[in-house]
């Protein structure tokens, strides 16, 4: 892992670094709603202030009295006079949320599946196979928000939601890897020595196809974020907290006004956060994707 | 030929009990009876109990041996009947036949999202095949980071700049409604737009991963030129993941776009199972679900078949 470091080129070390930054405001953001919870006061970014509706980018208000203190807008209020910065803090929580949660369904899932079709063939091939064949039919965002529909508003019908559909790519990049790998003399050595096929799996097999699941990830977060987004601006996600689709549906009522800010502000952080992490992908692939590597030698 | 027909279509047995499985398990078993969410939570048992008796979600799930009904009077293979009989339910939003619901949506779906394919493709290629012809140069590279840069707006910036920008701001096209094909352009605009950058990156991988055989060097040292090699003989031989790509998407031209059509005003598909899904409006959003999975395997026999017809590796592999 060391050496991937070295190996990626200054725009992967960037996005890297942009990915980073994400990572801490989104823990930030997650220290902040526990603390908020743990003490049962209105969090921060879910304040109201009636005097503070729509007020622009850098605006500081004065404390009203003795009391209060002054406050600091840096990317201005919302309708509701909340802060805009501290609700994108808390979208960015939200979407990792969304792309680690997704993950964790998503890549075990997938991972398990592929290693079983690929390892075994046969019976439990057909069956893996059929499985993907069945899920990939179906209308992708479509059914995504069937089963968020079903599953109940909120984030847990966005978890399943995207996690039960989106492991059909993971499983058969690695059930493919795996088909490479199992005849392979490592494997046969493995099986000459008498060891189990759980233990050939998953302690020799996998961990030579353990770049799949890196790359995969890389691919995976980005569209997950934007899923989400998606669902929640539809109204169908995320409830009572400011995931960046609420955000941009909030916005949405005012733009026609000239309320920029929000939608502007929201609108850059997903996209930043897309875009590097689509960028970290690619040089991902071109590094680590073995049928390229050897390609271009 | 025939064999390989026979053998593909058998394989479709599976994959269909396997897509109306997990409908089923999705909106029946999982979903259960939506009587609460349409009725209110204050509906009495009495309403509840009607609202399912009406519906049919009171029959067991699989089979039924509970009552003096027929064996199979049970919700799932009334689901798979129905299905087959072209019965998809009555909407619980409209009490009409889902069926007559999704006819009269499927005409300006298609309206919108077929242009969207036509103009999409060809863009897409042409870009493509301009950054095959340029590639690892200056304006491959930059075509190349254009498209990752169009591929990371989320899809919903996409319809809301649009319609605010050159609808509102510009007034450059009509701000909503389907009265005629002018108010059609600026979503399939934005439909275009939306999809270029994953569509360039992959016509132009599928076109690359052709320009380096031996056949290319063949056709150049024969003295033809740049152009003609691309067209004649470098594009024909990648057509076949290109035309898959294509294909995958046809199912969708028919459910639609979800949101260009809600927020456009078009009457198709796609905005009668978003309307659907907030009303809770579950026979409506299985049909489209299972009316799409089952589009996609239809769409898939035929690309399979054209191939084997077509490349004889295929059928003999």
């Amino acid at each position: 892992m060391r050496s991937l470091w070295h190996r990626l080129g200054l725009g992967g070390k960037i996005c890297l670094a942009v990915i980073a930054a994400y990572f801490a405001l989104a823990v930030f953001g997650e220290v902040q709603f526990r603390v908020a919870k743990a003490r049962d006061v209105t969090p921060g970014y879910n304040v109201v202030r009636e005097n503070c509706r729509y007020l622009p980018p850098l605006t500081r208000v004065a404390a009203a009295d003795a009391s209060s203190s002054a406050q600091f807008f840096l990317l201005g209020t919302d309708n509701l006079g909340r802060d805009v910065a501290s609700r994108l803090v808390q979208g960015a929580r939200i979407a990792f949320h969304v792309g680690i949660m997704t993950s964790l369904i998503a890549i075990p899932l997938g991972v398990l599946l592929g290693l079983l079709g690929g390892y075994f063939g046969g019976k439990a091939d057909s069956f893996v196979v059929w499985l993907c064949a069945t899920v990939a039919s179906m209308p992708g965002l479509l059914f995504i928000l069937a089963i968020s529909m079903v599953v109940g508003q909120g984030i847990l019908g966005i978890y399943l939601g995207i996690g039960l559909t989106t492991w059909v790519g993971v499983c058969r990049t690695i059930r493919a890897e795996v088909m490479k790998h199992k005849d392979r003399a490592y494997v046969q050595a493995a099986r000459v020595l008498g060891y189990s096929h759980a233990r050939i799996m998953f302690r020799h097999i996998l961990p030579n196809v353990a770049h799949v699941i890196l790359i995969q990830f890389s691919i995976r977060f980005p569209s997950a974020v934007a899923t989400e987004v998606f669902i929640s601006f539809l109204g169908i996600g995320v409830q009572g907290e400011p995931s960046w689709g609420v955000m941009i549906n909030n916005a949405r009522l005012r733009l026609w006004q000239g309320v920029w800010w929000e939608m502007t502000f929201v609108t850059a952080a997903i996209f930043i956060l897309v875009l590097v992490f689509n960028h970290l992908a690619d040089e991902l692939r071109d590094l680590l994707d073995p049928a390229l590597r050897n390609e271009t030698r | 030929m025939l064999r390989y027909a026979i053998k593909r279509l058998l394989e479709l047995i599976p994959t269909t009990f396997g897509i109306l499985v997990l409908t089923f398990l999705l909106f029946h078993v999982v979903g259960g009876s939506p009587a609460e969410v349409i009725l209110g939570k204050n509906a009495t048992k009495e309403s509840i109990a009607a609202f399912n008796h009406k519906y049919g979600y009171d029959r067991p799930l699989l089979v039924n041996f509970t009552d003096d009904k027929p064996v199979w009077d049970s919700q799932f293979l009334n689901f798979v009947g129905n299905l087959a009989k072209g019965d998809l339910g009555i909407s619980t939003e409209y009490d009409e036949p889902v069926a007559d619901i999704l006819k009269r949506g499927v005409g300006p779906s298609l309206s919108l999202t077929v242009p969207i394919l036509i103009v999409g493709t060809l863009v897409a290629l042409s870009l493509a095949l301009l950054c095959a012809a340029f590639r690892g140069r200056c304006m491959d590279k930059a075509v190349l980071v254009l498209s990752t840069v169009l591929m990371s707006v989320n899809y919903v910036v996409w319809v809301l700049a649009g319609q605010f920008i050159l609808a509102y701001k510009l007034k450059l096209f009509p701000l909503w409604g389907y009265a005629n094909a002018a108010y059609l352009v600026l979503p399939v605009v934005i439909g275009v737009f939306s999809s270029l950058g994953v569509d360039v990156r992959f016509f132009r991988t599928a076109i690359l991963d052709e320009i380096y055989k031996p056949y290319v060097r063949t056709a150049r040292a024969k003295g033809l030129s740049n152009a003609a090699v691309l067209v004649k003989h470098v594009l024909r031989n990648s057509l076949i993941p290109i035309v898959t790509y294509i294909s995958l998407s046809i199912p969708y031209l028919f459910t639609g776009s979800l949101m260009l059509e809600s927020f456009f005003g078009i009457p198709g598909l796609g905005n009668v199972s978003l309307n659907a899904i907030h009303s809770a409006d579950m026979a409506v959003v299985r049909a489209v679900v299972v009316l799409g999975a089952l589009l996609y395997q239809g769409v898939n026999l035929v690309t399979d078949l054209a191939y084997a017809w077509l490349d004889p590796r295929v059928r003999l592999g």
